[in-house]
């Protein structure tokens, strides 16, 4: 095998490690988006949120990792359902734009909580995967990366499940596609839109629990959310194997962008493709094609 | 209260349509012209800084506030404004020269992001600004030769007909005579054809296109002269700063200037300015706070922006017309006295309306 291909090869491994959390970040937004048609600008700052509260807990207070995920999982769906019921509620039947301002508004708040309940230092955990690596082929890959595709399409395989077969996960389609229809069909809407953001929440912990060990815990993780915005134009709004998709295709345009074009190209390659995608398609790969109503 | 009685069909469409308005903003006028006498340096340096933020905010409000196309990218063209400047002073053009064509090339940038913008729009066109904002950071950061890169850029000390204008006194005077001059042309600009297609566009697309404007160009167009008022805020931004790194035109400049037109009340150039005044006030008045707090909470960070967020959240739930609206609130009870009734400005409740096949 010649040093090209294993350099691809390798890349394309990274590039689909990183897509994956990419991929995560996208659904949680797309779920929120889908359901109460708020663009969830606060996602990141749940995130990092998520990941600073993990380091506390593994660290400061020394508990084993696989007892801290599922706490703090079940505590990002709660917060996240609170910010739902208590304050994004609020706005209904107000133009998108209101549903933007909140959710920077609640970003900006979650971002100055964090910065002082934790500090400002960036922190790392360690997890069970932490520093070893097996090779496929002529390839290394870090076992965290395996770790992170396996959570995202066990989310994603969940997620599925729970929309196709339980009565939850019907009302919530349901409610995302005609609210009034819904409630006159005896969807509880305000609860089920607080559940999805709480589900949402839910996959933000799990996108940070796995993405900060793999950079580091840092305030700075918010910005995931502008790549995932970008993975979710690609893979058409409000579709969520779009969101899967174009997390993915993101993280390998991110990484082939670093190593094949020139220095610079990295950092915006993903916003490069979603100002193309908006301007040559905007409806994306996935996306429905809609017409304009009057 | 006030009674309208007219005598001449121009008194209908004044700017200034009270002799009490005149006394008012005259006094204002006046005070400011005589803040520069009493104040410290410092306190000089922070209000031009306010006249400054007020011209990229009537920007911004012109798009955001009455042609309804949402920008989260703002800061791009304060930052094209700011090193195009810079780099046109470099180039030895006089100050006067180069301010100008620094709008326009922000205007040039403006139209560039707003021809796609025609076919976007909300939530979409929120994100093409807001990735247009990041390219635009990157590329002022690797582009060396005209930029200095993340090394930074001098800007040079500014001079009128020989005459410098570089000193904090004298700098106040040109941006308040420039912020002047911002705010009656757009007033005026308001209240001509293409102000009244701005605000058309804004509310119905549809029945502005049935009533002949054109949609498209009107969109394009409120991008253009948006970019360029906010890149002539931007050429002043250069002197106030007075060396250019990419770092000064981050996503948070953007996030800011939203802030301002928010929280000032989207749809009128007054709530532009008092936004501009809150959020350049807000870091002071939470260093204010600091000293009251106990130490161990003073001393941590992230206060600031914690305290943005929760004026922000505040203003959109109980207050979505800004500052502006809560000023003409308290107006209208002085004005109507004792006849208010909070329903005067009332909000219809409804169900969430879906925007997403608009």
């Amino acid at each position: 095998m010649n040093s090209a291909f294993e350099l691809f090869a390798q890349v394309t491994m990274n590039g689909i490690a990183v897509g994956a959390i990419y991929a995560l970040v996208a659904l949680g937004i797309v779920l929120i988006y889908k359901a109460t048609e708020v663009l969830n600008f606060a996602h990141g700052d749940l995130l990092v949120l998520a990941a600073f509260t993990t380091w506390a807990l593994i660290v400061g207070l020394g508990l084993p990792f696989w007892l801290v995920v599922p706490l703090v999982v079940a505590g990002m769906a709660a917060l996240a359902y609170g910010m739902d019921a208590l304050v994004v509620r609020r706005i209904a039947g107000q133009p998108q734009f209101a549903g933007v301002m909140l959710t920077i508004a609640l970003a900006f708040m979650l971002r100055g909580l964090v910065s002082m309940g934790f500090g400002t230092e960036s922190q790392s955990y360690p997890t069970p995967w932490s520093g070893q690596s097996i090779r496929i082929g002529t390839v290394a890959v870090a076992n965290l990366s395996l770790v992170i595709l396996l959570v995202a399409l066990v989310v994603t395989g969940g997620l599925w499940a729970f929309f196709r077969h339980t009565r939850l996960g019907v009302a919530m389609q349901a409610s995302s596609q005609n609210q009034l229809a819904a409630y006159l069909n005896g969807v509880g809407v305000k609860r089920v839109n607080s559940l999805v953001w709480a589900l949402g929440g839910a996959t933000a912990a799990i996108a940070g629990i796995f993405l900060a060990p793999v950079t580091l815990v840092d305030t700075s993780l918010w910005l995931v959310t502008l790549k995932a915005l970008a993975a979710i134009v690609l893979g058409g709004f409000g579709s969520l194997p779009g969101a899967i998709v174009g997390g993915l295709l993101i993280g390998l345009i991110e990484q082939y962008a670093g190593v094949y074009l020139p220095h610079g190209f990295k950092d915006i390659a993903a916003y490069l493709v979603l100002i193309a995608v908006i301007i040559l398609r905007p409806r994306g790969i996935f996306g429905e094609a809609h017409g304009r109503r009057v | 209260m006030r009674f309208d009685y007219h005598t001449r069909y121009s008194q209908g469409f004044a700017l200034l349509r009270h002799k009490r308005d005149w006394i008012g903003y005259g006094l204002l006028f006046a005070g400011l012209l005589g803040a520069p006498m009493v104040l410290s340096t410092w306190m000089v340096g922070e209000v031009t800084y306010v006249f400054i933020l007020a011209i990229a905010s009537m920007g911004l409000m012109m798009l955001t506030g009455f042609t309804g196309q949402v920008s989260l990218g703002h800061a791009a063209f304060v930052a094209i404004g700011a090193y195009g400047h810079a780099w046109f002073m470099a180039q030895g053009l006089p100050f006067a020269a180069s301010m100008p064509l620094a709008a326009l090339v922000a205007a040039a940038a403006g139209l560039l992001v707003g021809i796609p913008a025609i076919r976007v729009h909300g939530l979409y066109l929120a994100m093409v600004t807001l990735a247009f904002a990041i390219v635009v950071e990157q590329v002022i950061g690797l582009w060396r030769g005209v930029t200095g890169g993340f090394m930074g850029m001098m800007v040079e000390s500014p001079s009128l007909l020989g005459w410098s204008l570089g000193a904090p006194r004298v700098f106040y005077y040109v941006c308040l005579v420039v912020a002047v001059l911002v705010l009656v042309a757009l007033a005026n600009l308001l209240r001509s054809g293409i102000g009244r297609a701005f605000v058309g566009v804004r509310d119905s697309e549809a029945a502005a296109f049935a009533l002949g404007i054109p949609v498209a160009r009107v969109k394009a167009g409120a991008f253009a002269l948006s970019a360029g008022v906010t890149g002539l805020a931007g050429a002043l931004m250069a002197h106030h700063i007075g060396y250019l790194t990419p770092d000064a035109f981050t996503l948070l400049l953007s996030l800011d200037l939203v802030l301002m037109v928010v929280i000032g009340g989207l749809g009128s150039l007054r709530g532009a300015i008092l936004g501009a005044i809150l959020i350049s006030m807000l870091p002071k008045a939470v260093a204010v706070l600091k000293t009251f707090l106990p130490d161990a909470l003073a001393r941590q960070f992230g206060l600031e922006i914690f305290v943005a967020g929760f004026v922000l959240a505040a203003f959109v739930l109980f207050e979505p017309r800004g500052l502006n609206g809560r000023w003409l609130k308290i107006r209208a009870f002085f004005e109507t006295f004792p006849l208010y009734r909070r329903d005067m400005f009332r909000r219809q409740k409804a169900y969430m309306k879906s925007e997403r096949n608009k």
